[in-house]
């Protein structure tokens, strides 16, 4: 078993990255020279593969390598960075002193005393990536392609895409902190397309987990060509409801996305910091309903968006962001907590070594409530049911939010009826917070491949809500 | 750049590739550069420099396809990685259609040669200018109007070059620059809203950036915005600013490629030659343009680029065919992807056409939504203005248009003349019947 969150990962990934603590102390003593008052710098090796299958045969795989090292230096709310392609020390002190022009008021550095980081491992698995052929993971492709078309005579096309990555990473930072992760991830996704009566229709599945080969198992094969099968046909009879302001039912699991984009990304500190953020004021406030809490989790193991330490050397945690329909905590990075003179939630993340870390969600739900799915439907005169999306997206100042419906169901006189599609659902992030009425006993995380976009950084995402109804949502439709 | 190490490894690489197993190979090496300024009301936020390089590597073994990238250009790495992607390679099925393009398709490059996409002083400007040129945008609208809470400005520049081979005779380079200028404002008002918008401008030279008045036009937009509410839902005349017009035009181009084609999921399946959209609409691609985002010689097969008519009022004209396409489709196979594209303009400026409308919709921006690639069918959300007898009345948001691709371009009224030629896709204010607006 490898060893992850001691101090044994650590000497090894010093090794893995041919740096010693000495080389570290010496760049971040290089970054802090022009008067810098925090230097943090982030190794990263990443390995990435890809086979998929097109008309029924697995033809084509890729594969990626990026290696390098991002140094920052921050002087107050400000940052300077840059990042090498290799670890040579030469190249990174060169890398240091760019990045340290963001201050300029020369002074000594003293020693750092390193202070290994340890932490929980959420992310234990069996059969690491770089061990596993292309031909051994080929025949799981192959077998979802098959049974997708087993499944339904109406089958015209089928793609499968399996891709697997495997991360090392190596942290350290002038106040001494010094970690190391290793990031497994794999996502199985499927889509396929179907012809009725010379209409053509497509559907889509995915799964990922930070879970090596053992992800990989005629379950989930069964459960993601079933769940394509099964969308696929649904949209032949699904129509567009008409559209206007009306409750909206959130089913468990995907409708997760309904807090990320309506609060979520509200509540990232950096956001709130620079006062940019439709909840910039309300930091222990009543937001909404008191039976609501929600939750921002680095250590739901094995799911996509879990992190055992962030990507500033914040081991990873569980952070109520509201609290019994309070606002509880912003989402922090290191340079937000100093801001606002709190411990740093452990949400500073990055896409990799190139980009400076941004406070980012990791896994958002909200926790169960006591109302049956079924009641909230039957208190619906007319409104729609959803369940199944593909992207949203929001607008920090105003607040307005969007998803996109890819499937649900008209709700009449309590009753779910015709299914609907292809519909965009469009809120105000507070609005729509507060007009949450019920909260379902079902709380489902959902284990779609989520990946969140900000600042042109895509970073792997979780996201789970129990049903609950919106009294008032404006849905698109004719 | 480019320097000769470069153009040695991508050559070294290939033929190690035919030494080790494969019938052809292509490779491609790209350098880049650049450089990101951020200034915040009154201080730099963020300064950040890079430059990176990167290999690229198709492998054709046996009708078997295989890719491998890395930044890591070393040549005892890159033997290893190299075996490792061929012998991958062969575990994968055949597929006999994965071939390198006919080498008569090929750009060949002549010394006249230039597209003029590299500003030569792109290493004379210094740190200090572009601070200056963030801070002077900044600079102003801070403090002018006490609802702004945030200002920020960024200067971003970078230039990448590209050197590719591939092993039935092609050989080709390309270098390029760029460089923008953005600002984004925040209001704060009576509600806890806060209304922000942005302005940009980005050129392939520094001396054609736009310099001044970027951050007023932000602050005029951010104004603009405030008191925005949803209106009644129903069908709307629908004038699309020329700053977000590309964004309805995208699924139209997506479901024109040979993979969305092949695999069933294009709404233009079997429309070559048919009328799929309004006459008034004829788009061309014209990739040898002077100085724009988008041109170039050759696309990302080799194969050389022309101007060509891809919707001749309203006729769909093309698809974009691969090689790989071609050959699975037996088509005659077209360009890979298309380069600058453009809409043949109309004759009335933004002016004119709001000044027009007795009562419709001016959309200034998109909030999420999709299209359907098989169907066409799509949802976006929007904000904008309600405009009534010419003349734009309330900010509008937190609504939705609904309804199909075909149907929304068969509905175009009328292109403008204003382009905004600062992209690769210039597409001018458009009017558009009937449109799908849901609100109250």
């Amino acid at each position: 078993m490898r060893d992850i969150g001691n101090s044994t990962a650590i000497q090894n990934m010093l090794h893995h990255f041919k740096v010693s603590t000495d080389d570290l102390q010496k760049v971040i003593s290089e970054a802090l020279s022009k008067g810098g008052d925090y230097a943090d710098l982030f190794f990263e090796h990443t390995f990435s593969n890809n086979i998929s299958l097109r008309d029924g045969e697995v033809n084509r795989a890729s594969s990626n390598i990026d290696y390098g090292v991002g140094i920052r230096v921050v002087i107050g709310d400000q940052t300077g960075y840059a990042y090498v392609e290799n670890t040579r020390l030469d190249d990174m002190l060169r890398a240091a002193r760019t990045a340290a022009g963001i201050a300029n008021m020369p002074k000594e550095q003293n020693p750092i005393n390193v202070t290994p980081l340890t932490f929980n491992n959420y992310y234990k698995i069996r059969k690491e990536w770089p061990d596993v052929s292309v031909e051994d993971k080929k025949r799981f492709v192959q077998q979802l392609n098959d049974r997708v078309f087993d499944l339904d005579r109406r089958v015209v096309k089928a793609s499968v895409s399996l891709t697997d990555s495997t991360s090392y990473v190596l942290f350290f930072n002038s106040q001494g902190v010094l970690s190391s992760d290793y990031r497994p991830m794999g996502i199985l996704a499927v889509s396929c397309t179907m012809e009725q009566n010379g209409s053509l229709e497509s559907g889509y599945a995915s799964r990922a987990y930070r879970k090596g080969f053992e992800f990989l198992t005629l379950h989930l094969i069964e459960t993601l060509a079933h769940e394509a099968v099964a969308q696929t046909s649904l949209m032949f009879e699904a129509i567009k409801p008409k559209g206007g302001e009306m409750p909206v039912v959130m089913g468990a699991g995907g409708s997760g996305i309904l807090l990320h984009e309506a609060i979520g990304h509200a509540f990232e500190a950096d956001f709130n910091r620079k006062n940019v953020s439709i909840f910039s004021d309300q930091l222990g406030k009543q937001v909404c309903n008191p039976h609501i809490n929600v939750v921002d989790d680095g250590t739901v193991e094995n799911a996509r968006g879990a992190i055992n330490v962030d990507d500033e050397g914040v081991a990873g945690q569980k952070t109520y962001i509201v609290k019994d329909g309070v606002l509880e905590s912003y989402l922090h990075d290191r340079i937000s907590a100093r801001h606002y003179g709190v411990q740093s939630t452990g949400n500073g993340r990055r896409q990799s070594f190139r980009y400076t870390p941004l406070p980012r969600m990791r896994v958002t739900y909200m926790e169960s409530g006591n109302v049956p799915e079924e009641d909230m439907i039957k208190s619906v005169e007319y409104g729609v049911y959803v369940d199944n999306f593909t992207n949203g997206q929001v607008q920090i100042g105003a607040g307005d939010f969007t998803f996109f419906v890819k499937s649900g169901y008209l709700i009449e006189k309590g009753k779910l009826t015709q299914p609907i599609k292809d519909i965009n659902i469009i809120g105000n992030g507070p609005q729509a917070l507060a007009d949450i009425t019920m909260v379902g006993n079902n709380l489902k995380i959902d284990e779609g491949a989520w990946t969140c976009g900000k600042d042109g950084q895509s970073v792997p995402v979780g996201q789970g809500l129990p049903s609950v109804l919106v009294s008032k949502l404006t849905v698109g439709g004719e | 750049m480019i320097e000769n190490k470069h153009k040695e490894i991508a050559r070294w690489a290939m033929e190690f590739a035919l030494k080790n197993g494969c019938n052809a190979s292509r490779v491609s090496v790209v350098t880049g550069q650049n450089n990101s300024i951020e200034y915040r009301n009154t201080q730099l936020d963020k300064l950040q420099q890079s430059s990176e390089n990167k290999l690229f590597i198709e492998f054709f073994v046996n009708g078997r396809y295989g890719s491998f990238s890395t930044n890591r250009i070393e040549k005892a790495e890159l033997e290893m990685s190299i075996k490792n992607g061929i012998a991958s390679t062969r575990f994968l099925a055949e597929d006999i259609f994965r071939q390198l393009p006919h080498s008569d398709r090929y750009y060949k490059a002549t010394k006249d040669d230039d597209l003029d996409l590299f500003d030569a002083s792109y290493y004379d400007y210094t740190i200090d200018q572009k601070l200056d040129l963030a801070r002077a945008t900044v600079e102003e609208v801070y403090q002018t109007d006490s609802r702004i809470v945030s200002v920020m400005a960024s200067f971003d520049d970078g230039c990448g070059s590209e050197y590719f081979v591939a092993s039935n005779g092609f050989e080709g380079e390309s270098r390029d620059s760029a460089f923008s200028l953005t600002a984004e404002v925040a209001l704060k008002t009576e509600s806890d809203a806060r209304p922000e918008s942005y302005w940009y401008d980005s050129r392939v030279y520094f001396s054609d950036l736009q310099k001044s008045g970027i951050a007023k036009k932000a602050l005029g937009r951010a104004i603009r915005k405030i008191g925005q509410k949803k209106i009644k839902s129903g069908r709307y005349t629908m004038l699309l600013d020329n700053t977000v017009s590309l964004r309805l035009f995208a699924p139209l181009v997506s479901a024109m490629y040979g993979s969305a084609l092949q695999q069933k999921s294009s709404f233009l399946i079997n429309r070559l030659g048919q009328q799929v959209v309004s006459d008034k609409l004829t788009v061309i691609d014209d990739p040898h343009i002077h100085r724009a985002f988008g041109s170039r010689w050759f696309d990302g097969e080799g194969v050389a680029t022309k101007r060509q008519t891809i919707i001749n009022k309203g006729v769909l004209d093309m698809y974009f065919i691969d090689t790989y396409h071609s050959l699975k489709m037996n088509t005659e196979p077209t360009i890979s992807s298309p380069s600058v594209i453009s809409a043949e303009l109309g004759t009335r400026n933004f002016t004119e056409l709001l000044q027009s409308l007795n009562k419709g919709i001016w959309i200034t921006g998109f909030n999420g939504g999709n299209t359907n690639s098989t169907t066409g069918d799509f949802s976006f959300g929007i904000e904008g203005y309600l405009v009534e007898n010419g003349v734009a009345t309330q900010p509008v948001s937190e609504m939705n248009i609904t309804g199909n691709m075909l149907q929304l371009w068969q509905n175009l009224m009328e292109i403008g003349c204003d382009p905004r030629d600062n992209s690769s896709w210039r597409f001018p204010s458009m009017v558009f019947d009937d449109i799908n607006f849901s609100g109250l």
